[in-house]
């Protein structure tokens, strides 16, 4: 199989003004990823799914994923002129990121038994509505998916026949799997040795007893 | 000819029917609360504590090191530690836990707290017929009720506890060991610092302390001595 | 929540302001809205293993619309794994599908093993191949038993079933310590080893067990009656199930041969010969034919694999059990289990619990084409399709 190199340059051929780069992952499977404009990812994904030599018919996984705004400190090596002597000094570079969701497309091939290929969609920020390109017209099999990442993730798919609360009922508001998602204190709140839950317990309880 | 497979299927039936009567391999099941099927060595219920001694909260191996706690996948363990500390199975100072609660309608049998104990405080028991008509109060056990002695933990995983016993058997041996090193390494420290002193004393009035660095005959000395030692 | 709202069936129809059964009668029942009659089917069903529902739109008795509603046993299993330790989501992932915890725990190993580049020792990889062979042996085993329940084979054929999983189960409890949520995988290999005597005792179930198939077999396999209920019945077509990611046994009776078995060549699948076996018509007795067909590929690999196990120890020296903390970066790993792709997305920031971790529930996406499969055949055809697909709502709705 070729390398995601090769095929990002060919999926930039075949989908004209696409951004396209390629996500590292450290980890020692080393599974790198490619991250695809949320205008162009139909695009891109039909000639993934379409190419004679991909023909990644299959895609097995899709995930939500939620990344909050953060600060990320980054050493850098600077020259510097200290004491009249040019020296490298490691400084602690500063950025901030701004949050974005993403979804994650697992795609393999049943024809040609290679993959993963890894597909990435990411919006531009955390604020509603965010919203991606829904590839269920293209896999039937991110119908059910979408729809939960839409549900636990809030994450609306351009496209999606069907987008609706799928393991949350009808009625339910937020996002739960989202980072800063506070759930209620209302919902639970059986008598368990542990302190916090008491305490917050106590809240719910009636007058009365909380007096006693 | 249509209708065999159904007549196959019936002989099949028959056979296990006329079987039961006899052959004891086809009778599966047991009338439970009368019969029971013994339970196998490695079954796993609930967690108890053990303990070494006559007195179950004297001699509870756990130091209340909350480690169980932390790593407990539903949170149904809570420890309160002591404020002062008491001598364990190997003579060492430790804390000990004042109050230890499991509420067993939470725990899920998942033996974590078994693997991550470093003291070998915490093991499975394999009690089950633990029904209670409060479903708050009556499952919340305490470390009154979770204490169970080490012959129990021998009698119910007697494999398990003869490699639990061996591990501690070693740190107990290893404690001795040291204990006994740390005795002679202070006999030996504070012969040292004497000897010094004594030999320091004698070279003082010939003025040699100003050219020699002799270390100074007082009692900090010993305790330098005494630090490779140990 | 705000009050104690009931929600009625009505409120439950998926567009706003119109009931399923108006939004169906536009498309298909133009002036024959009192001929179509809107069912829910469940959650409290005997036919739907579980808390399931289908919202079944019925002309007369064939279906005409179906919509699965599930969510009922939902416990957000992935927030609570990114609040836990590594360690700690193991035995919840038992939880997911419960009949089969050691593939389960083992899909879940294998993610993590990628994450942290851990190695398995030789013996824990053998260990891991013979229960989860047995865990596919027992799926099978039991779904062939609902299956036949669902179809009106009452009891007998479940509980011959049953006879046969506890023999299983007692292998499992003697192994590790619990019958269904065994929580014995371990990162970089297996909690504890074999106890004395257990390989003994599993060489003798294997030995017995392809005397179970052949009185199922005798009993089922070749009825008249469960033919003409079950051929021809939810066809699947080879497109659509691999367009809709069906994985499992589902996608191989529609005669597509996928097996991660041997794609992946995860473990060590690669040393014994099996043949995968496929179905051409993708119904539903293909379905039921291609996991007894399965069990006695499964016993085949059962039989010399426990007899080359090695001596040696059975868990990574290098694996830590407190304190686990993979390095930044990310994995997906992925097994066959008995209902399909089982996969585990997990995502590391380096801190002691992930920092996303998703579970791939190959039920769930098998019930995708639920509709598909059933529209036009009677309702009581729409209930063993949903019976031979295989769910799990434990695994559905995490």
């Amino acid at each position: 199989m070729e390398t995601l190199e090769q095929t990002l340059a060919r999926a930039a051929v075949a989908a004209p003004g696409a951004q396209l780069s390629v996500v590292k992952n450290d980890s020692p499977c080393a599974q790198h990823s490619l991250l695809v404009d949320v205008e162009h990812a139909y695009a891109v994904a039909k000639f993934l799914r379409d190419d004679p030599q991909l023909r990644l018919d299959y895609c097995s996984n899709v995930t939500g994923v939620d990344f909050l705004d953060a600060e990320l400190s980054e050493k850098v090596k600077v020259k510097k002129v200290v004491d009249g002597v040019e020296k490298e000094v490691e400084e602690v570079k500063k950025t901030k990121r701004a949050g974005y969701l993403e979804a994650v497309y697992h795609l393999y091939s049943m024809a040609l038994k290679h993959g993963p290929v890894i597909l990435r969609q990411r919006t531009p920020g955390r604020a509603d509505p965010v919203k991606v390109t829904s590839l269920t017209p293209l896999w039937r099999s991110c119908e059910f998916q979408e729809r939960e990442v839409f549900d636990l993730y809030g994450v609306l798919f351009d496209g999606h026949p069907d987008l609706r609360r799928i393991l949350m009922w009808d009625g339910f508001k937020d996002y739960p799997m989202r980072k800063d998602y506070a759930e209620p204190d209302d919902y639970e709140y059986e008598p368990t040795p542990h302190d916090e839950v008491l305490e917050k317990a106590k809240a719910h309880l009636p007058k009365a007893e909380v007096k006693a | 000819m249509l209708g065999t497979g159904i007549l196959k299927g019936m002989v099949e039936t028959a056979k296990n029917f006329a079987g039961s009567y006899h052959d004891p391999e086809r009778l599966t099941t047991v009338e439970y609360p009368e019969q029971r099927i013994a339970s196998k060595e490695n079954a796993r219920q609930f967690p108890f504590l053990v303990h070494d001694t006559e007195d179950p909260m004297q001699g509870l191996r756990c130091v209340a090191c909350q480690i169980c706690e932390k790593e407990c996948p539903p949170q149904c363990i809570y420890i309160v530690k002591s404020k002062d500390k008491r001598a364990d199975y190997k003579g060492q100072m430790q804390l000990y836990p004042v109050t230890f609660d499991i509420d067993l309608s939470v725990c899920m049998s998942c033996q974590i707290c078994v693997e991550v104990c470093p003291f070998e405080a915490i093991k499975m028991d394999t009690e089950f017929e633990l029904s209670n008509t409060d479903r708050f109060g009556g499952l919340l056990v305490n470390k009154h009720q979770l204490a169970k002695s080490n012959e129990h933990y021998r009698k119910i995983h007697p494999t398990e506890a003869a490699v639990s016993d061996d591990a501690l058997a070693i740190e107990v041996a290893k404690a001795k060991a040291k204990a006994k090193a740390d005795v002679e390494a202070k006999a030996k420290a504070a012969a040292d610092a004497k000897a010094k002193a004594e030999a320091a004393a004698a070279a003082a009035p010939v003025g040699v302390a100003a050219t020699a660095p002799v270390p100074k005959p007082s009692a900090p000395a010993a305790a330098p001595a005494a630090a490779p030692a140990a | 929540m705000d009050g104690t709202q009931f929600m009625t069936f009505h409120d439950l129809a998926y567009d706003a302001g119109k009931t399923d059964f108006q939004r169906k009668a536009e498309v298909i029942g133009v002036g024959r809205e009192g001929e179509l009659l809107e069912v829910a089917m469940g959650p409290q069903h005997p036919s739907t293993h579980g808390v399931f529902r289908m919202d079944v739109v019925l002309d007369g008795e064939t279906v005409v619309k179906l919509k699965p509603v599930f969510g009922y046993l939902h416990r957000n299993h992935e927030k609570i794994a990114e609040n836990t330790s590594y360690l700690g989501s193991m035995p919840y992932t038992d939880r997911l599908d419960y009949f089969c915890s050691l593939t389960n725990n083992w899909a879940y190993a294998l993610a993590v093993e990628k994450l942290a580049g851990l190695q398995v020792p030789e013996r824990a990889e053998y260990i891991r191949l013979i229960t989860a062979e047995l865990t596919r042996v027992l799926n099978h085993t039991c779904l062939a038993g609902f299956l036949l329940q669902d179809m009106g084979a009452l009891g007998t054929p479940l509980m011959y079933a049953f006879r046969e999983r506890e023999k299983i189960l007692d292998l499992f409890e003697s192994l590790t310590g619990a019958r269904m949520m065994c929580n014995y995988m371990r990162f970089g290999g297996c909690r504890c080893d074999l106890p004395a005597g257990w390989l003994a005792e599993a060489r003798k179930v294997v030995a017995e067990y392809p005397k179970f198939l052949d009185e199922f077999d005798a009993l089922l396999s070749g009825n008249e009656i469960l033919m003409a209920r079950t051929q021809g019945v939810g066809k699947l077509s080879a497109e659509l199930a691999i367009n809709a990611g069906i994985t499992g046994p589902m996608l191989r009776a529609s005669g597509v041969d996928y097996d991660l078995r041997k794609v992946d060549n995860y473990g060590i699948y690669s040393r014994y010969p099996f043949r995968v076996p496929l179905g051409d018509h993708g119904d539903v007795y293909d379905r039921y034919m291609i996991r007894m067909l399965e069990m006695r590929e499964s016993l085949k690999i059962l039989e010399p694999a426990l007899k080359d196990i090695p001596e040696g120890p059975v868990v990574d020296p290098k694996a830590k059990l407190r304190g686990f903390r993979p390095k930044p970066g990310e994995a997906y790993g992925r097994i066959e289990t008995p209902k399909g792709e089982l996969g585990f997305y997990l995502i590391s920031d380096g801190s002691p619990n992930p920092y996303r971790y998703r579970v791939r529930p190959p039920s769930l996406i098998n019930l995708t084409i639920l509709e598909d499969m059933c529209l036009g055949q009677t309702v009581a055809d729409a209930v063993i399709t949903l019976g031979s697909v295989d769910i799990v709502l434990g695994e559905v709705d995490r």
